[in-house]
């Protein structure tokens, strides 16, 4: 009985110690990958922006096609303020930042004119806009070769410090710090009145309007914020990777970012990091030692359709899950154990 | 006889709505006092619900306007409405069926929590959103429901949820309350405590207007009653009157099967 006590109260303290474990495991996590798997963990975490601040406008209930293309608008931007006008570049990423979620704002209006499947469509089809404006104006946007050489991240040099960020691990811990603040701004969005009142906006507009939220200008606030944040993971991404074209924020590149919402689940802050990180290493690892890299779309498209079908609630909702099933499992044995007693 | 001021608080004049060719509501003009309760009635599809969502600002009139404590508000947004002091209730069980009890009338209590984008943020709202708390559980208490605070709204009875949604709208601090169909699918013990829920409701100082198809409820509870029939206005008066009015009975029974049963008699 005592051993069994102290075992409880070790996984208590352990499950306590949970973000002290989280934030070690991040720490250590590039020494443990080779040189192209840090890249590889750079983009992935630029991905866990994309994806968490594509899930605070859903929280709305709207789902937009167009979430890739305003994170280009940030890095574009950023990428143009460094090149063109030598606006340091951690500001130029905070402007890019604006510049998406002032495209945004001004999108609300014809947007959320729609809901539904027609803000689906609708919100493709700016984004489409935007696209071809980056096609066609070969400046200042560079046509459809896109902007290359974009200004790094400066290196930070001072006499005992100095920090290269082209390196990949450097970048990492760079990409990490800005994406954990923008988290927590995102989770603390979530967790106020605000996102109550989205999530009231999701289930009963006109309840929540008869009360007096005005849903058009609480739909925008999310469209808004979602899109600032898009626009801080495009300059982390312009600034790392050195070149932007219009290919890189199509459509395509959205649809990877809806399945790693829906295979992650959307009802939770947590799940779709779950899918990206899970997707991510699915496709990074294990399929690239398989040789089946270039199969990428296809074996993506089968797991959204099993996840849809044997998982509908996400990566999210198979934590609890397995915990029931564990606890069903011990319950048996532990409950004949007391008997005697 | 009751105190009521004389001023109509709420007031539409040549109300018109039209939805193609379809007039639903056709140069129809009412006014409901300060105080009162004040029944909207009519046979099915003579408008009443399109009445409702016309001066709720659903629906921009075609024609026409509605005046709230003397100001045109026509065609106003319904949250601008709201914060004006005009809230409305809807048919059946609309509620946020994912959200507790509680969080259903904090939604209610949005435009008395105000706190800046900032505040939210760092947390120095929790001063205002604990008042908001506070009143949200005062109106489930007052409602009776204050047990239930935390239960997931999809495990209420269907009378529960009907006062909930009126609990919804009490916490906006209205004015002048709409209730659309108030009694509709409750048993005759609910419709009598409802009904005095809506009694103490005015008592509070809130003008009470509904839409109902329960007629003894309806003759019961209202001071004035409006009845509508294809749009119009019909008759405007207080109960008994309405009651015995011949169009009224014609409206509702039709006259060819009255004479018919008067002959057979």
């Amino acid at each position: 009985m005592p051993a069994a006590k102290a075992a409880a109260s070790i996984r208590r303290i352990a499950w306590r110690l949970r973000p002290v474990f989280l934030f070690a495991a991040l720490v250590a996590l590039p020494y443990l990958l080779s040189y192209s798997q840090q890249e590889i963990a750079v983009l992935l975490v630029v991905n866990v922006l994309l994806v968490s601040s594509y899930r605070l406008l859903t929280l709305t209930g709207e789902w937009s096609l167009g979430h890739v293309v305003i994170m280009g608008v940030g890095a574009y931007a950023s990428a143009l303020l460094a090149k063109q006008f030598g606006v340091p570049v951690p500001l130029s990423m905070l402007i890019g930042g604006g510049m998406a979620a002032a495209t945004a704002a001004i999108l609300s209006f014809p947007l959320f004119r729609m809901k539904g499947f027609y803000f689906l469509i609708g919100s493709f089809a700016a984004g489409e806009i935007i696209r071809l404006i980056w096609k066609r104006f070969t400046d200042p946007f560079g046509g459809p070769k896109g902007l290359k050489r974009i200004d790094p991240f400066p290196d930070i040099e001072t006499g005992f410090l100095s920090i290269d960020f082209y390196e990949p691990v450097n970048y990492y811990f760079l990409a990490l710090a800005v994406v954990s603040a923008s988290l927590f701004v995102l989770y603390r969005i979530e967790r106020s009145r605000i996102g109550l009142t989205f999530h009231a906006i999701h289930w009963q507009d006109r309840l929540a309007e008869s009360v007096g939220v005005d849903t058009f200008r609480y739909r925008a606030l999310a469209f808004v914020i979602a899109s600032f944040f898009a626009g801080i993971a495009g300059g982390l991404y312009a600034h790392y990777v050195g070149a932007v074209n219009p290919t890189r924020f199509s459509v395509d590149q959205m649809v990877y970012v809806l399945v790693w919402a829906i295979v992650g689940g959307t009802a939770t802050f947590h799940g779709p990091i779950l899918g990206v990180v899970v997707l991510t290493v699915i496709n990074e690892i294990v399929l690239r030692a398989l040789g089946l890299d270039t199969a990428r779309p296809l074996i993506y498209g089968a797991i959204l359709i099993l996840s849809v079908l044997y998982l509908p609630n996400g990566l999210e909702s198979l934590g609890p899950r397995l915990q029931a099933l564990w606890r069903r499992r011990r319950g048996g044995p532990a409950a004949t154990g007391r008997e005697p007693a | 006889m009751n105190a009521h001021g004389d001023r109509p608080i709420l007031e539409a004049r040549g109300l018109t709505r039209r939805f193609g060719g379809l007039v639903a509501v056709d140069n129809f003009s009412f006014s409901v006092h300060e105080g009162a309760i004040h029944g909207l009635i009519g046979p099915n599809g003579a408008g009443k619900t399109t009445t409702f969502n016309v001066i709720s600002g659903f629906y921009a009139p075609t024609a026409g306007q509605v005046f709230f404590r003397g100001l045109d508000i026509s065609g106003r947004k319904t949250s601008a409405l709201a914060a004006m002091g005009l809230v409305r209730t809807f048919q059946g069980s609309t509620l946020f069926q994912e959200f507790s009890v509680l969080d259903n009338v904090r939604v209610g209590r949005h435009l008395g929590a105000r706190a800046g984008f900032l505040s939210r943020l760092i947390g120095t709202d929790r001063a205002s959103e604990r008042e908001a708390d506070d009143k949200a559980r005062e109106t489930l208490a007052f409602f009776g429901l204050e047990e239930l605070a935390d239960e997931p709204v999809s495990n209420l009875p269907h009378g529960h949820q009907r006062m909930l949604g009126m609990a919804v709208a009490l916490a906006a601090e209205p004015k002048v309350l709409l209730l659309d169909e108030p009694f509709t699918g409750m048993n005759p013990e609910e419709t009598r405590r409802m009904m005095a829920l809506v009694r103490r409701i005015r008592d509070r100082g809130v003008t009470v207007m509904l839409v109902e198809h329960d007629m003894q409820a309806v003759m019961n509870l209202c001071d004035t009653i409006t009845v509508m029939n294809f749009g119009a206005l019909l008759v405007e008066g207080a109960p008994e009157a309405v009651r015995n009015d011949p169009a009224v009975i014609e409206a509702y029974l039709g006259s060819a099967t009255g004479n018919g049963a008067g002959d057979a008699a």
